[in-house]
Parts: C-alpha cells; structure tokens; sequence
C-alpha cells in the first residue's frame, strides 16, 4: 500500500480497530497500575477520529497526522491525549506536505513523535511508560531507513522492536505516571501505554505492508 | 487589574467545589473550574481547559492549578494551542492544588500581578504547617 494520504487513513483506520479490539485488555492492564480507563480513553479518542475522517479525509499524509493529533488531544481524557496526541502532532510537523512518505520519511516522524512524548511527559527509558515501546521502536526504525528499508520495512522493524520494549517493562517499576504512586507493585505488570503504542505500530505496519 | 485563576482537574465537582471555596475569599477573581470530561465523567479535557482560560485571562494572565501529573500534560497541551502573546502570561504552577487556589486566589483580589499570584500559590506549600502528623497530644 502506497504511503499517500489514502494509505495513511486506511493505516489509521487500522490503528482505530485494533485500538477497538484490544481496549479490554487495555483497561485491564490500566486497572492493574492505574486508574483503569487507558483501554476506554484511546477507544473514545479513535472513534472521534473516524468520525471526522467519514467526514472527509484530508489531501496530505501530514494533514491527517495533525487531524488526528488534536482529535485525540481533544478527546482522550487521560494523559494519553496529551501524550499520543502531541506524538501524531510532532509527525504531522515533520512530514510537512510531502504527498507520499517513504521509510526515511517515517523514520523521522516516529523520532519526532518519540522526541513529543518524551518532552510532554518528561519520562526516561526505564520509568516503565510508552517510551519504553517508542525508543527501541525509534532506535529499530532508523537502522532500517539507514539501509534502505521501505515505509512497510521500518514499520515493521519498529513494531517489533516495540513489542520487546512493552513486554520488557514487566519487571520494571514505574517512575512516571498513575503507577507511579504504587511503587514496587507496579512490578510484574506490562504498562499500558507500551502496550497500546505497540498495537498501534503493528496496525501500521499490517498496513504498510498491504 | 486582575489575574485570573484555572482550576484543572479530573473531576467536575472538584474543580467546582474549590473554586466556591478559593472565591469566597476572593469575590473579585474570576475562578474559572475546568474539571472532569465535557460529559461529566472524570479526566482531564483539553477544550474545557481552553474554555477556562479565555474566561480567566482578561488581559492580565491567569495562573494554572492542578490536581493530578496528567492534568499538568493537559493543561500544558492547552497552553502551547494559545497564540503566543496570551501564552506569555497563562502559568502553570505546580503547588498545592487546595491550598493553592485560595492562596493564589487571595492574592489576585488584593490586586496582585501574575507574579504575585504565581507566588501566593507557592507559597500555599507550607500553608497548612510544616509536614507530619498531627497527633492529639
């Protein structure tokens, strides 16, 4: 599937149904070392944003980025809005008004939009948070666009490279956060927030590849 | 001149609640709550907070009070939506969030500056002593 404008919404439709699909083990994950809602907020948030891309999906890969970026700022009510929210919004400004992204290209928006959630909350690797997904993913995507990967092929890298820094926030104990609060029993659970970036990256490489 | 004051928070009626306690000593400050989502349930919402914003800065600033980390990442998202000349004097502060507001509050009616005010809610830090328990003997 090319990297256009159209096959940024079919891989953000993607991302809004595995978002559906997976929103009661978000919640339970979120239950288990938060306040039990990641699972409802993001379902809330990708259900807003469907309904404005029914309602006419934007010319530019970059446009529907930012559409998506302030839908989820101003729908999901956790601190994921702010913080996936200001991610989409730092990739929409760095793709600009290119009309197809190649894996460069998104390699760059995902460092961007690691580089917004890192700067919006202020979390380091190893706090046990969503950046523990999106830096091996940042870190994977690069070494693939370094060799010539396709948007499908840093994609791909980058999903997997976040679903081994989600599983691998089990043992840590959280420094960010709700879970924060629970210090050494938040040990032995997967963050939700790695979790659901990992989802997310894995629809848009389902996509990608398509 | 008076600064205003938000009131950020995951619930309604808190927000609400604080902002009658806070303006009982501060009649003349617009005390604008943003809490919970627009439906009522709780969270933090980046269009109510905007909401509260443009009420509270009447061309002085407002000062931006918290309850929870993930209603400062809203609360900021918000801030940096704003053009810049009105960014400049909206101010999140990380304070106590009851003491805080009716500290802050208090220091907008006596006619206190953005600084002043940021300072009354500081200063809210110690207001109720110094930390520790409070035992019977």
């Amino acid at each position: 599937m090319s990297c256009d404008a159209a096959g940024v919404v079919a891989a953000i439709r993607a991302v809004a149904a595995t978002v559906a699909e997976h929103r009661v083990e978000l919640t339970h994950l979120d239950r288990d070392i938060g306040d039990g809602d990641h699972g409802e907020n993001m379902a809330r948030g990708f259900t807003a944003v469907l309904t404005k891309l029914d309602a006419g999906a934007p010319d530019t890969p970059g446009a529907v980025l930012k559409l998506v970026a302030t839908t989820l700022i101003s729908t999901v009510g956790g601190a994921a809005g702010p913080l996936f929210g200001t991610a989409f919004l730092r990739a929409a400004t760095t793709v600009g008004d290119a009309q197809t992204l190649d894996g460069e290209a998104i390699a760059k928006a995902l460092t961007a939009a690691r580089d917004g959630v890192v700067a919006r909350g202020k979390a380091e690797s190893g706090d046990k948070t969503m950046v523990d997904a999106l830096t091996p993913a940042v870190t994977a995507a690069k070494g693939a666009a370094d060799g010539g990967g396709s948007a499908a092929g840093v994609l791909q890298a980058a999903a997997d490279a976040a679903a081994a820094g989600a599983e691998a926030t089990f043992p840590m104990q959280a420094r960010k956060g709700r879970a924060s609060y629970l210090g050494e029993r938040s040990i032995g659970h997967l963050d939700p927030g790695a979790m659901s970036s990992t989802y997310l990256l894995q629809a848009l490489a389902a996509t990608a590849s398509q | 001149m008076t600064v205003g004051l938000v009131l950020v928070s995951h619930s309604r009626e808190l927000a609400n609640g604080l902002a009658h306690v806070a303006g009982q000593m501060a009649p003349s400050v617009t005390i604008a709550p943003a809490g919970g989502l627009e439906d009522g349930s709780i969270g933090t919402s980046f269009e109510l907070i905007t909401d509260a914003i443009v009420k509270a800065d009447t061309g002085d600033g407002a000062v931006l009070l918290y309850d929870l980390g993930s209603g400062f990442l809203t609360a900021e998202t918000a801030v940096e939506f704003l053009e810049s000349a009105q960014a400049e004097r909206v101010v999140i502060v990380d304070a106590p969030f009851v003491l805080g507001a009716v500290s802050a509050a208090i220091a907008a009616h006596v006619g206190g500056d953005l600084r002043a005010v940021i300072a009354g809610a500081l200063d809210a830090r110690t207001a109720n002593g110094p930390g520790g328990v409070r035992s019977l003997d």
